[in-house]
Formats: structure tokens, C-alpha cells, sequence
């Protein structure tokens, strides 16, 4: 057993999409760790691989795409023994009993869309029951006939605790009057307060690791602000690790201690978020922050990245981000492909700039 | 909720009236009546007495009287079950529907439920097996159903009936129970007759149904519910029955009342033709041949009401299944 | 890319764009192979049947012969004896009484062969209703005149089914055609009006779609059918019928077009020709209408084989048209008793070339959709 802190590491993760036009490889040779209670940001372009990267973490990527190389390595504790086996997702039967245990249970996931992650002719309570009543399990104590020692067996809960648990679980994401709130069904919801029930049901059953993909994207920004402190106060109370995709540069400074900047499919710089804003070392982290608005800098344009994103069919040769990078190395960069290199401590960046070719 | 089904119900009742009043008109649109083409036949027939005769019956019958009052009479006793007299059969109308009427809905109902039975797995099925073999055979099959509509699968069914195996398949019943009083034995005789004309009308509608079905679950599989669902550690059967189907289903209910009925309806009556079946569809065509006013206005409102209720019943069950109409 | 399109004037931009659409449609539809089939047969059909229906069929519609309800003979190259000839040819009928039918039949007759020649000079006709003509695609070539060529059998009254199939058709696919154009017409320009306007139209047009959809339709169609007049000259029948047809129908499409224009008129470039005074007849025809013309080839295209097998219900249950007239309906009315398929069972050739021809409808209309949608995946 090596660190006992991580919880899961994504090695060099391939995922392609065979559409009728071609195959698409959404992600790329994709490097990723998430320790135990950690908070990662994941920030990239719209279509850079990123939600495709969380899907494949709780082995749904949908189709017609699927996890072509790779491997991502989920370190799993017994909740019992503190005891640690390590799982490749990869290698697990999509529909099969341990991923379904993992999904929901141990890695939780909510959306970008809360308009329409709640199945509409459901009740926010039936969804938090559904999750609980394949998730939670209560510790029964009972003596064993033999042993003097007692053993922990567990049950499932009832339908009346399971109601206990919704309620409850509104009542910590902040809702009003949870106990008539746990009987509405979506359509009788705001924006906000779906994807608070959306976090209820995801929380409920206590996971690791919360997967949020772009949870605040579709919400205005005083309900992104609620949102983004609920999940920050839950956090600190069960101490959960969180991995966090926006493409929002603000909100990953708010909420995240490490992040991971991701373009065409691959990771091309890792660093803490002080490192990261203040000293970027890829070309592209560069170019993302000084897109960003500053305070006092009036009447400055705000700084694009030149070209497009590239033709996903056709990618350009050496490092995918050249055609667009002011550094480019005639010669170089449209040849080798860079590798991950620690550049400084614990800042680590796929650029040949930091390499001896 | 209350308030939605009367309100559902008024309408119902309006529409019946006034589909009562149009049908009438149609009804008396033709020129003359089934008491001229009598005379006619009378007077071929070198009978003296014709004029008197016609005189006197279409005093009976109230047809000298102006188009209203004859209208109201017959709309008022239909409402105290009086449906007037067949000219043709002089006989009751009531009589003369009486058993067929049951027919006719036990029939439709057959179909309705040959058709969902069939189209929703089917559907299901090539929708998550997406371009799988299977879900192109599904869909050439559907294909063709939609091509092949009852009346016409009927008589090829009789074709071969009769030329190949050298055998009718006509009537809903075995010649030992077709006048027999109804019995245990008599539901399971008319049950296995019954299937045949229900799947030939099922046909055209299932082949529809499946394709809706399949495009509707496609599309909400789509939806990120299904995600989040799977997301919470559902098993792949239940992310698609509980969460998807059931809510690619709603819209198939909407459907049910406002296309899938009306074709089962007429669809049903073309087979009975062909088959020979003791339901409505046959009666009304012949009434229409000879203008037997009442008896052929009396279907007409009778299928209407037929799916009227059907209507109704689709209404009932969407705003059962669907809280966003329930709780509105 | 965007800079390039902005510096296209904006005539010359609408152009390139409509023009993409159209070629795109047209190119996903090439490759939609089933499609193509359909829209193939439907062509062949609709020239040889409703232009050369009197070329095609060997007989008059109405030629009576002495063979009534004959079989239908087979086109054979190798005779009793086994002699083969290039030239096909049928054996002669004779007639015979059929002791377990207890009917008189007529049979093949071995030592009778008429060879079966194209382009053979047979009953005159006129094309089109103008050009005379007397050649006919293929036909028997003998010296005696009870020399036929019964491929499909005969009727009752000893007519060539083949060729009352194919003069059938003329009527049943036209029926199909003009009811349809009726439709599009009423429907669209209805539709167009109650989304445009609303009001008053708006107000008529959806409830009387919804009243008519408070009928089931096909015992509403019989009703009215039943309602033409019986001493009406057959022409006048039939435009009747096609006009119930397109009364009943119309809704539908009303509805469609309605909801699309509704959506239509908001958007930015109806928003622009308005404020820069465009009349509202303008709007309509230039900016609205063509815009919902995809979707409406696509409805049309859908209920045309509706159109047709009401017309052949109808007719069939003899209260659409009849005799004289001859359509596929007609033809089934005699094809469709017991009786007619116990004893001639080959008039149900008819319903072969209807289901031809509903088929090649649904499968032209199926790729017209996933052709004109931008959205299918397909």
C-alpha cells in the first residue's frame, strides 16, 4: 500500500467516440489524481474532455463513446476495517454489482442541467429514497452465537427513515420547509432549488467523492453563490473530496485546492490554485487567465485565444495546442509530442518549452 | 384534479351533442329517404296502394314533419334510450345494436391492448438495442405494418384462409355457441375467435406505436435524468423502465386518445366488413347504403361516444401518470 | 470563417444558404437508398399507369370477352411436348365444367399457343385523351380473334383484370395526388392565416379541427360518401369525393403549418422585412410560407397513401365510386366477397399493386423526413 490518501488516479486515460464521420478521442492520454477529502478543479473549453473524464471515473460514458486505453485505479476503504482494496473501473461490467455500489453510493455525481436531472414525474423525497435504499445501510447490532465479540451486520432502511433521511438532507441543503418541499416534484421547483435537491441526493448517501459537473452553470449568479457555500459547508462537515469541472476560472479559485487545466483530451498543466493563478506555465493556461476581466484595467480589450479550437477529425501533429500557441517552436511543436513534466514542485506541465528536445 | 375531469366531461357532453346534430344533417344530406327508394321499389313492383302505404309510414315515422322537430324528437328519446326505428329491419334500432354494441367495444378494446402489449416492449427494445439487428428487423416489420392497413391484411388473411387452408374464419364465434346464451364457455370460444380480427386491426397501429415509442425512449434517453439516474447506482433495467419509459410513455397516451382510437374505431369497422363480425362497422355501412336514418345516426353517435370516452379515459390516465397535468 | 461570411453581401449570403439547404437535403436524401426505391416506383408508376395506362394495359377497360372469370395463364417457353422457344407464349382456354366446383372453368389448352409479341396493334385509344394510337405493349398475335392474353385472369364479365388494374390505378393514384393538393392548399393557407393573424380564422380553424377530430374518421368519411348524390355523372363523383376527402383532412395540416408560422414570426428576419415595411401578404408568401414548405412536402407525402386507401375503403364499400368508374377501389368491390376468393382469387392482384403503391409512399415520405430535418442523426 503506497499513500494511503488516494482516492483515485486516472493513468493515461483514452476515450473515443466512433462516429459516423470518424472516431473522436475525446480524452487523450488524460493524467488525474484525487486525494481523500481533496477539492480538484478541472477547467477547460466547452468539448476539451472534461465531463467525458468524470463519466468515465463512474464507468458510464455514454455512447456511441467508450474507454478505449487507460486505466483509472479507485482506492476503496471498507467503511468496517478501514481496510483499502484497489479497483480498476475500467475493468468493471458496466451494469455490474460493484460499479452500481460505487455510482451513488461511494462517488456521487450532479449535473449541469437541474431543470432536467430530476426525473419529472417523480418527487424530490422518491429520488432521495430511490439512492438511500440502494446506498445506505444501518449497522444492526447483534451478538454472534459463537464469538463474544459483536458483529456489524447491516440492513437496508425503511421507507419511514428513508423519508427521515430526505427530509433531513433538504433541510441541510438549505431548503425551505423541507418537510412539505420532500413531496414536490420538479416541475414545482426553481432552478436552484432542484439543484439543491440534486446535491440532497447525491450527499444522502454519505459518498467519498462528489463528481460536480458544472453544477452552477445553468444558474443565475446570486443562486450560483447559495450553491457553491452549500457545498462548501458539506464538505467540511463529512469531508468528502469533490471533483470540480467548470470552465469558470472564478469559481474554481473559490472552491478548489488543486487544479487541473485540460485541453483537447488531455491534461496540459497541474498545480495548486495560488500557483496556478500566479505563476501559469503551459502557454494555454496563460492565455485562459489573461481572457479574464480585471478589476481597474478600463478600456483594455480582454485578450482571446487566437484560432479556433481544433477539428476534432483532424488533430493537429506534435502538441495539439500549437496552431493556436504564441510560443510555438517552429519545428518542434508540431512534431514531438510533449510529455508531463514537473516543472516545479508540485506544478507539473505538458509543454516543450520545459523540455530538453 | 376535480375540476379537470368535469371540465373534461362538459366537453365531452358538448361535443356529443353537437356531433348528434352534424351526423343527423349529414345523414339527411342525400336526397330523398329510404321511404322513396321504397316507393320506387313498390311501384316497380306494380303496387296500387304504394302512394298510401309510403304516406302513411312516413307519418309513423315523423319524416313529413320539419328538420328540426324530427332532429329534437329523436336527440330527446335517445336520451331516454329510445334510438328510434330502422326503416330496413323495422325493428327497433336498440334492438338491433344491442349485442353488436358490446362486440364493438370488447373488439377496439382487444386491439388497444393487442397494440400496446405489442409496440411498447418492441419499442423499448429496439430503442436501447439502437441499430442493433434486432432493431432493424423491429423497424422493417413496423414498416410494413404502418403499409398494410386492416381491411386489406383482412382479406389476404381470408385469401389464404380460403384458398390455402381451405377453411372460413368468419364470426367471433364456433357454430355450437353463435345463438347459445352467453356462458364461461362462450367468453373463451368468442376469446379465441376474437384474437385474429384485433391482431389483423392491431397491425397498422402497432407498427406506428413502435415507431413513436422508439423515437419518444431515444430521445429521453437522452434527457439528463437517465444519466443522473444511472449516476445514483440504478441497474441498467431500472434507469430504463422506472425513469426513462416511464416518462417516454406520457406522450404515447396522447397519442392514444387523439390518433391511435379514431384508427382503431374505423380500422375495426373495415375488418368486421371483411370478416363478417356482429359489431357496429357492418350495420352502419349497410344503413348508409339504404339512408336507414336512425339506425345509421345512431351508430354514428355511438362510435363518437365510443371515443369520446376513449378520449376521456386517455385524459384520466395521463393526468394519473403525469404530475405535470395533475397538479396544474 | 465568420469574418469571411459577414463580408458576402447579404442577397448573395441568403442565396448560398437556401441553395445549401436544398443540395444538402437532396444529397442526404440520394444516399437514403430506400427512399430512392420508393420515389423510383412511384415515378414509374405514376408515368406508365397515368399517362400510358392504355399503352400498358393490352385490352380496353371495358372489352368483354367470352372468358369470364378465367385464370390467369401462364407466360411459358417450354411447351407440353418440352420444345423451347425463345418467344414466350400462352396456351389457349377452353372452357370445361369443374365437377367439385360444380362450375364451369375455363382451362390451359395445350394444343393452342399464341405467342405473346410487343408492340402488337389491338384495341384503339386515345392518349391522353388526344393522341389516337392502336399498339399496344404486348398482346397475343393470332388469326383468330378469341386469341388472348389473360395474365392476370379475367372479371366476371370476361374483362382483362390486368389491364382494369392498370386503368384502376389511374384513378385510385390520382385521387391520392388532387386530394392531397386540395389538402395543402386549404391546410396551408388556413393554417398560414389563423398563426399569422389569429383572431376570428384562428378561432374557426381550431375549433373546427378539433370538432373533426371528435369523429373517427373513417365512419365519418362514409357518411359523407353516402351523401353524393347517386344520379351525380361519375366526373363530378369523383371531384365530390377527392373535395371530402381533402374537408376532412385538412385539419391536420392547418394545425402544423399553424404552429410553425406561430414560431416563424417572431424570429429576427420576419422581425426585419416587418420594420422595413413589408405588407403583410409579403411577409406571408415570401418570408413564413416557404419556410414551412419542408415540413409540408413531408405531411403531404405521409397521408397520401391515407388519401388513397380511403378512396379504395370507399369504393369498396360502394359508397365512393362506382361503376362505370373504375378504380382500385371498384375492382375490390367485386374481388373482396367470399365468394370472389373462393372462385377468383386472382382479383386480388388489386391489393398487391395498392400496398405497391402505399409502400413506396411511406418509404419515399420516411426519407423525405430524415432528409428535410437538420436535426436527424441519420
Amino acid at each position: 500500500m503506497e499513500d494511503g490518501n488516494k482516492f483515485i488516479e486516472v493513468r493515461d486515460l483514452h476515450v473515443e467516440f466512433d462516429v459516423r464521420a470518424g472516431i473522436i478521442k475525446a480524452v487523450d492520454g488524460m493524467w488525474l489524481e484525487i486525494n481523500r477529502g481533496q477539492t480538484v478543479g478541472v477547467i477547460g473549453e466547452s468539448g476539451c474532455g472534461k465531463s467525458v473524464t468524470a463519466r468515465a471515473i463512474m464507468n458510464m460514458v455514454p455512447k456511441p463513446g467508450k474507454i478505449s486505453g487507460g486505466e483509472i485505479l479507485y482506492h476503496r476503504k471498507n467503511k468496517d476495517t478501514g481496510e483499502v482494496t484497489t479497483i480498476d473501473i475500467t475493468k468493471l461490467d458496466p451494469d455490474g454489482e460493484v460499479i452500481r455500489q460505487i455510482r451513488g453510493g461511494e462517488i456521487g455525481m450532479i449535473f449541469q442541467e437541474p431543470m432536467s436531472s430530476l426525473t419529472p414525474v417523480y418527487t424530490a423525497g422518491t429520488h432521495i429514497y430511490e439512492a438511500v435504499s440502494l446506498h445506505r445501510l444501518v449497522p444492526v447490532k447483534k451478538v454472534g452465537d459463537q464469538m463474544v465479540e459483536t458483529i456489524m451486520t447491516y440492513r437496508k432502511v425503511t421507507k419511514q427513515e428513508a423519508r427521515e433521511i430526505a427530509i433531513d438532507m433538504l433541510r441541510r441543503v438549505g431548503i425551505p420547509k423541507p418537510d412539505q418541499r420532500v413531496d414536490s416534484y420538479p416541475h414545482q421547483l426553481s432552478g436552484g432549488q432542484r439543484q439543491r435537491v440534486m446535491i440532497a441526493i447525491a450527499l444522502s448517501c454519505e459518498p467519498e467523492m462528489l463528481i460536480a459537473d458544472e453544477p452552477t452553470t445553468a444558474l443565475d449568479v446570486s443562486i450560483e453563490a447559495q450553491i457553491l457555500d452549500v457545498m462548501r459547508e458539506l464538505q467540511h462537515s463529512v469531508n468528502m473530496a469533490i471533483m470540480f469541472i467548470t470552465h469558470n476560472l472564478g469559481v474554481i479559485a473559490e472552491m478548489a485546492e488543486e487544479i487541473v487545466v485540460m485541453y483537447m483530451g488531455k491534461q496540459v498543466e497541474r498545480a495548486k490554485v495560488v500557483d496556478l493563478f500566479y505563476d501559469p506555465k503551459h502557454p494555454y493556461t496563460q492565455a485562459l487567465l489573461r481572457s479574464i476581466p480585471k478589476i481597474g484595467k478600463r478600456g483594455e480589450r480582454l485578450a482571446t485565444i487566437e484560432g479556433m479550437v481544433p477539428d476534432p477529425f483532424h488533430l493537429p501533429t506534435g502538441c495539439v495546442f500549437h496552431p493556436r500557441c504564441p510560443m510555438f517552436m517552429p519545428g518542434k511543436c508540431d512534431r514531438i509530442v510533449p510529455t508531463n513534466k514537473e516543472v516545479a514542485s508540485n506544478h507539473w506541465a505538458s509543454c516543450l518549452l520545459y523540455e530538453e528536445v | 384534479m376535480v375540476n379537470y375531469i368535469l371540465r373534461r366531461l362538459g366537453y365531452a357532453v358538448i361535443m356529443i351533442v353537437l356531433v348528434s346534430f352534424v351526423g343527423f344533417c349529414i345523414i339527411k344530406l342525400p336526397p330523398g329517404d329510404f321511404l322513396t327508394q321504397k316507393l320506387e321499389q313498390l311501384r316497380a313492383r306494380g303496387d296500387r296502394s304504394a302512394e298510401s302505404q309510403i304516406e302513411a309510414l312516413r307519418a309513423k315515422y315523423g319524416l313529413d314533419r320539419p328538420f328540426m322537430v324530427q332532429y329534437t324528437t329523436w336527440a330527446v328519446n335517445f336520451l331516454k334510450g329510445d334510438f328510434g326505428e330502422s326503416f330496413q329491419y323495422e325493428r327497433p334500432v336498440k334492438d338491433l345494436l344491442g349485442e353488436r354494441l358490446t362486440m364493438t367495444v370488447v373488439l377496439a378494446l382487444a386491439t388497444l391492448i393487442i397494440t400496446w402489449v405489442l409496440a411498447i416492449p418492441l419499442g423499448v427494445y429496439s430503442a436501447v438495442r439502437q441499430y442493433s439487428l434486432g432493431d432493424q428487423i423491429i423497424t422493417t416489420i413496423s414498416f410494413i405494418g404502418i403499409g398494410i392497413p386492416g381491411f386489406l391484411l383482412a382479406l389476404i388473411i381470408l385469401f389464404f384462409a380460403i384458398v390455402v387452408l381451405n377453411q372460413d374464419v368468419l364470426g367471433l364465434f364456433s357454430k355450437e355457441y353463435i345463438d347459445a346464451p352467453w356462458s364461461v364457455g362462450k367468453v373463451i370460444d368468442l376469446l379465441k375467435h376474437l384474437w385474429i380480427p384485433a391482431l389483423i386491426s392491431a397491425v397498422t397501429g402497432t407498427g406506428g406505436l413502435i415507431r413513436i415509442m422508439r423515437g419518444n425512449l431515444l430521445e429521453t434517453m437522452g434527457q439528463p435524468f437517465v444519466e443522473a439516474a444511472r449516476a445514483r447506482g440504478l441497474r441498467n433495467r431500472d434507469v430504463i423502465w422506472k425513469h426513462a419509459v416511464r416518462v417516454a410513455i406520457n406522450p404515447l397516451i396522447v397519442i392514444l386518445g387523439s390518433e391511435a382510437l379514431p384508427g382503431i374505431i374505423g380500422g375495426n369497422a373495415l375488418v368486421s366488413i371483411v370478416l363478417n363480425l356482429p359489431t357496429i362497422g357492418p350495420l352502419f355501412v349497410d344503413s348508409l347504403r339504404r339512408l336507414d336514418m336512425y339506425l345509421a345516426g345512431t351508430c354514428i353517435v355511438f362510435f363518437t361516444i365510443l371515443l369520446l370516452v376513449g378520449n376521456l379515459l386517455a385524459d384520466l390516465v395521463l393526468a394519473w401518470v403525469d404530475p405535470r397535468i395533475r397538479l396544474e | 470563417m465568420a469574418a469571411a461570411t459577414l463580408d458576402s453581401s447579404q442577397k448573395g449570403k441568403q442565396k448560398q444558404v437556401s441553395q445549401s439547404y436544398w443540395s444538402l437535403v437532396w444529397w442526404k436524401f440520394r444516399k437514403n437508398r430506400i427512399a430512392v426505391i420508393g420515389g423510383f416506383i412511384l415515378l414509374v408508376m405514376y408515368v406508365l399507369i397515368c399517362i400510358f395506362a392504355e399503352f400498358i394495359a393490352p385490352y380496353d377497360l371495358e372489352h368483354k370477352t367470352n372468358y369470364p372469370e378465367a385464370r390467369p395463364q401462364t407466360i411459358r417457353f417450354l411447351d407440353s411436348e418440352g420444345n423451347f422457344s425463345i418467344r414466350p407464349f400462352v396456351y389457349g382456354l377452353e372452357k370445361k365444367i369443374d365437377d367439385k366446383l360444380r362450375k364451369r372453368v375455363f382451362v390451359e389448352n395445350p394444343q393452342v399457343k399464341y405467342p405473346i409479341h410487343f408492340f402488337v396493334k389491338g384495341d384503339p385509344y386515345k392518349l391522353l385523351g388526344f393522341i389516337p394510337g392502336d399498339i399496344h405493349l404486348f398482346g397475343v398475335q393470332s388469326d383468330n380473334p378469341e386469341a388472348y392474353i389473360f395474365i392476370m385472369g379475367t372479371d366476371s364479365n370476361g374483362r382483362d383484370f390486368f389491364s382494369r388494374i392498370i386503368f384502376g390505378g389511374r384513378l385510385s393514384m390520382l385521387i391520392g395526388l388532387l386530394g392531397q393538393f386540395l389538402t395543402i392548399i386549404f391546410g396551408s393557407i388556413l393554417g398560414a392565416i389563423s398563426g399569422y393573424y389569429g383572431g376570428a380564422v384562428d378561432m374557426f380553424v381550431q375549433r373546427f379541427t378539433e370538432f373533426l377530430s371528435a369523429f373517427p374518421d373513417i365512419p365519418l368519411f362514409m357518411a359523407l360518401a353516402a351523401a353524393i348524390p347517386k344520379f351525380w355523372s361519375p366526373i363530378a363523383v369523383y371531384f365530390m369525393l377527392t373535395i371530402i376527402l381533402a374537408f376532412v383532412r385538412w385539419g391536420g395540416l392547418a394545425r402544423q403549418v399553424r404552429g410553425l408560422i406561430l414560431s416563424l414570426r417572431e424570429r429576427e428576419y420576419v422581425l426585419a422585412a416587418r420594420s422595413a415595411g413589408a405588407s403583410d401578404s409579403r411577409i406571408m408568401f415570401r418570408h413564413l410560407l416557404p419556410g414551412t414548405m419542408s415540413h409540408v412536402i413531408v405531411i403531404a407525402t405521409l397521408s397520401i397513401p391515407g388519401m388513397i386507401l380511403s378512396e379504395t375503403a370507399l369504393s369498396w364499400l360502394g359508397l365512393g365510386l362506382r361503376p362505370p368508374l373504375t378504380s382500385w377501389g371498384v375492382l375490390l368491390q367485386e374481388a373482396g366477397t367470399v365468394y370472389a376468393i373462393r372462385f377468383t382469387p386472382w382479383q386480388l392482384w388489386t391489393v398487391v399493386f395498392i400496398l405497391i403503391t402505399i409502400m413506396a409512399y411511406n418509404m419515399l415520405g420516411d426519407g423525405l423526413r430524415d432528409a428535410m430535418d437538420p436535426y436527424s442523426a441519420r
